[in-house]
């Protein structure tokens, strides 16, 4: 452990340039988009220091940490405001502040023309420093801050243009199915309190062996369910294709720089809990290959450019849990796929917004065609991330997530077959559906609408695809010779014994292309060899339709969840107006119709009282002479 | 003579009274009738007193005059506001507190 006085700027630098773009107003549209820039990309300055510094040092004294105040202090239990960077949150960091860069770059020509440019940069600042402070935290309620600033973050950006209605709308359902998800989290937090007594990371590292099963599963599992709401994993899943509401850059920055990442990064930093608790573990996987199979679904049918990329996230998600579910052999693989995916997403996506740049802001897929002369540049970066997400080798993809079906398969049993078939048909469908969107969108002949003039996008635009590009291509490679994340992560995690393989790496990877090679053959078949109808065909069969429908999670979402919930809550009205309202009025009508009865007693009548006195004590008498 | 008599003649006197202060308008008419009923049950209490051999209830009587006096009193004081505002002294005319 070493400590650092300069991990803090990490996160300060980007949440000052928040706070001065916010509280600047409009005296800072001229120069807002320059700051924000600045500051992430200073930021990620702080993150390479940070970086030369951990390489220069033993593995035992490469995690630094910074206490920054006293924050809770009662009786024994303590937590303080403290940041942790290590071997697993540098990573994060890199990416976050990188990618993050670069998105800021990319989009100060994307935004030009919005009036709101400077807000728009402020929120992106405030993404990246709740990011930031997210894995950054050296406790779970540290994290818990920048969890909830992630879901501001997002909040504000998918409804950034909230003067549409729809917009708005997904910005809330973004907002909502996040919650469900937070209180996972908050739930978490208070098992770990009560049972453990602590909820700093190395807190619960100590004590988790001699803590019973139960309370670790229950905090496993409360994490899952956090994990799911912001990686958009079954079943909280419903937001993220809403969420392509925001303007692109925000899609890209959400998808892979940031917020579907941290459930990823949350499974991957509480190992110590998952590894103790098997059912848990057990969980992330189902969960994960529910997930990575439920997205690619969903990728085959929509023709909405940013919706099929977004799909597509959904299942990377999906395989990355699917590894951070499998143990100490995959944690390593999870968080390098997540780093390649992050190239090779924010690439695609960044590809995605320059395409509808050129085309009016046209996102069916059905009306683009031909883009490949029009749009070079993007052709070439977009089919990078292409051949990255499907795993040809060289690119990224071929090594990080090769690595995660091999992993899957030699999981051990029953359990493995399942989870090895489910990932080598997982990456078949994907091949099949961005084979489908390269086809579509790149190929063939135009299906413009009559006003659309397709062109290139300003250097602004097209040159951090190309470093993205470069980053597809070349990051798996990097990060994978001679196991060098792998060793570099090993410190953090459990070491594990030697699995015996149920089938060698090169047969694993061979299945993998094969899987590739007849996805790419029937989307080729299927979108090349015939033509594609401008207006989505209506007589498709059943299951397309329901693919198109995402799945039905929207209707299922509203026929359990929404309506028995609109029915409980105006019941809920309704009882309270009743019975809890009635009953107040009910005391107060008593009063008063009793006192209106009562006071035709009162007449003034002196000698009418003087009489009922006298009748009363007559009878009082006579009471008395009974009794006795 | 036997002291029921004198309880005879109480409870007689009592009733006379009652029924005047329900039946009689006339305020200063109730009046005297309030004041024939504290009588009748001083006239009780003495001849408790008697039968009993003790002062007792001769005690009480005194007691009872001096509250007898002083509502008398308050008593003729309101009566006699009441009739010099209203010009009446009917106990039914003064029923305006029930508002």
């Amino acid at each position: 452990m070493t400590t650092s006085n300069s991990l803090v700027y990490l996160i300060a630098l980007p949440l000052l340039g928040a706070t001065i773009l916010l509280l600047a107003g409009r005296r800072a549209d001229k120069w807002g988009h320059i700051l924000g820039t600045l500051m992430s990309a200073s930021s990620f300055g702080v993150g390479l220091y940070q970086l030369s510094q951990m390489l220069g040092r033993s593995n035992e004294a490469r995690p630094v940490t910074q206490k920054l105040f006293e924050w809770i202090s009662v009786g024994t239990f303590n937590v303080d405001a403290g940041l942790l960077l290590d071997q697993l949150s540098i990573c994060f960091v890199l990416l976050i502040t990188g990618v993050g860069t670069l998105i800021h770059i990319y989009s100060i020509s994307y935004m030009s023309h919005d009036h709101d440019r400077r807000r728009f940069f402020a929120y992106l600042n405030l993404f990246i420093a709740a990011m930031l402070l997210l894995v950054l935290g050296n406790s779970y309620l540290n994290l818990y801050v920048g969890w909830e600033g992630v879901g501001l973050a997002s909040y504000l950006l998918i409804g950034f243009w909230n003067q549409k209605p729809a917009y708005a709308t997904a910005s809330k359902k973004a907002f909502v199915m996040n919650r469900i998800g937070d209180m996972g989290l908050s739930f978490a937090i208070m098992i770990a309190f009560a049972t453990i007594g602590t909820v700093s990371f190395e807190g619960i590292k100590e004590h988790a062996h001699h803590t019973s099963t139960g309370a670790l599963t229950a905090i496993g599992i409360m994490l899952l369910v956090a994990a799911t709401g912001k990686s958009a994993q079954f079943p909280l899943q419903a937001w993220l294709g809403d969420a392509m509401a925001g303007p692109t850059p925000v899609s890209a920055l959400i998808h892979a720089a940031t917020m579907v990442i941290a459930g990823v990064y949350l499974i991957t930093r509480s190992n110590f809990i998952f590894d103790a608790a098997p059912t848990a573990q057990l969980l992330v996987v189902i969960v994960g290959a529910i997930t990575l199979l439920f997205g690619a679904l969903i990728g085959t049918a929509k023709d909405d450019i940013k919706k099929a990329l977004a799909a597509s996230t959904m299942s990377q998600i999906g395989y990355m849990i699917l590894g951070a579910g499998l143990g100490p052999v995959g944690y390593a693989f999870a968080i390098m796929h997540l780093l390649t995916h992050g190239f090779f997403k924010a690439g695609m996506f960044l590809g995605a917004g320059s395409v509808m740049h050129g085309m009016n802001d046209e996102v069916n897929m059905r009306k683009y065609g031909a883009l490949r002369k029009f749009m070079p540049i993007t052709f070439v970066t977009f089919g990078l991330g292409y051949l990255a997400i499907l795993g040809v080798p060289p690119f990224a993809g071929f090594y990080s997530k090769d690595m995660i079906i091999e992993t899957a398969f030699n999981s051990g049993g029953t359990k493995g077959i399942i989870l090895g078939v489910v990932t080598l048909l997982g990456a078949g469908i994907t091949a099949f559906y961005m084979t489908r969107v390269m086809i579509l969108t790149f190929t063939g002949k135009s299906r413009w609408d009559a006003e659309a003039h397709p062109h290139e996008s300003p250097i602004l635009m097209w040159l951090p695809m190309a470093i993205l590009a470069v980053g597809s291509v070349s990051s798996g490679f990097l990060l994978s010779r001679g196991d060098a994340l792998v060793n570099w992560l090993a410190p953090l995690f459990e070491q594990h014994g030697e699995h015996e393989e149920l089938l060698a790496p090169i047969v694993v990877s061979g299945l993998a292309l094969a899987m590739v090679a007849i996805g790419v053959v029937v989307a080729f078949l299927k979108y090349s060899r015939q033509e594609v109808a401008a207006v989505a065909p209506e007589n498709v069969s059943v299951f397309t339709k329901i693919a198109r429908q995402d799945l039905m999670q929207d209707s299922f979402n509203e026929a359990v969840f929404m309506r028995p919930g609109q029915l409980l809550t105006s019941a809920l009205v309704k009882t309270d107006e009743h019975v809890i309202d009635g009953a107040v009025r009910g005391v107060a009508q008593l009063a008063l119709g009793s006192g209106s009865v009562l006071r035709g007693v009162q007449s003034g009548f002196v000698r009418s009282y003087a009489a009922l006195i006298l009748i009363g004590a007559a009878l009082l008498i006579a009471a008395i002479w009974v009794v006795i | 003579m036997d002291a029921a008599n004198y309880l005879y003649l109480s409870a007689l006197l009592f009733t006379i009274g009652a029924v005047g202060v329900v039946v009689r308008r006339n305020a200063i008419v109730v009046f005297m009738c309030i004041e024939l009923m504290l009588n009748a049950a001083n006239l009780a209490f003495v001849t408790f007193s008697r039968i009993n051999g003790d002062l007792n209830g001769q005690v009480v009587a005194f007691f009872t005059m001096v509250v007898a006096a002083c509502e008398v009193v308050v008593g003729l004081a309101i009566i006699v506001t009441i009739y010099r505002s209203r010009r009446s002294a009917s106990v039914d005319d003064a029923s305006l507190l029930k508002r």
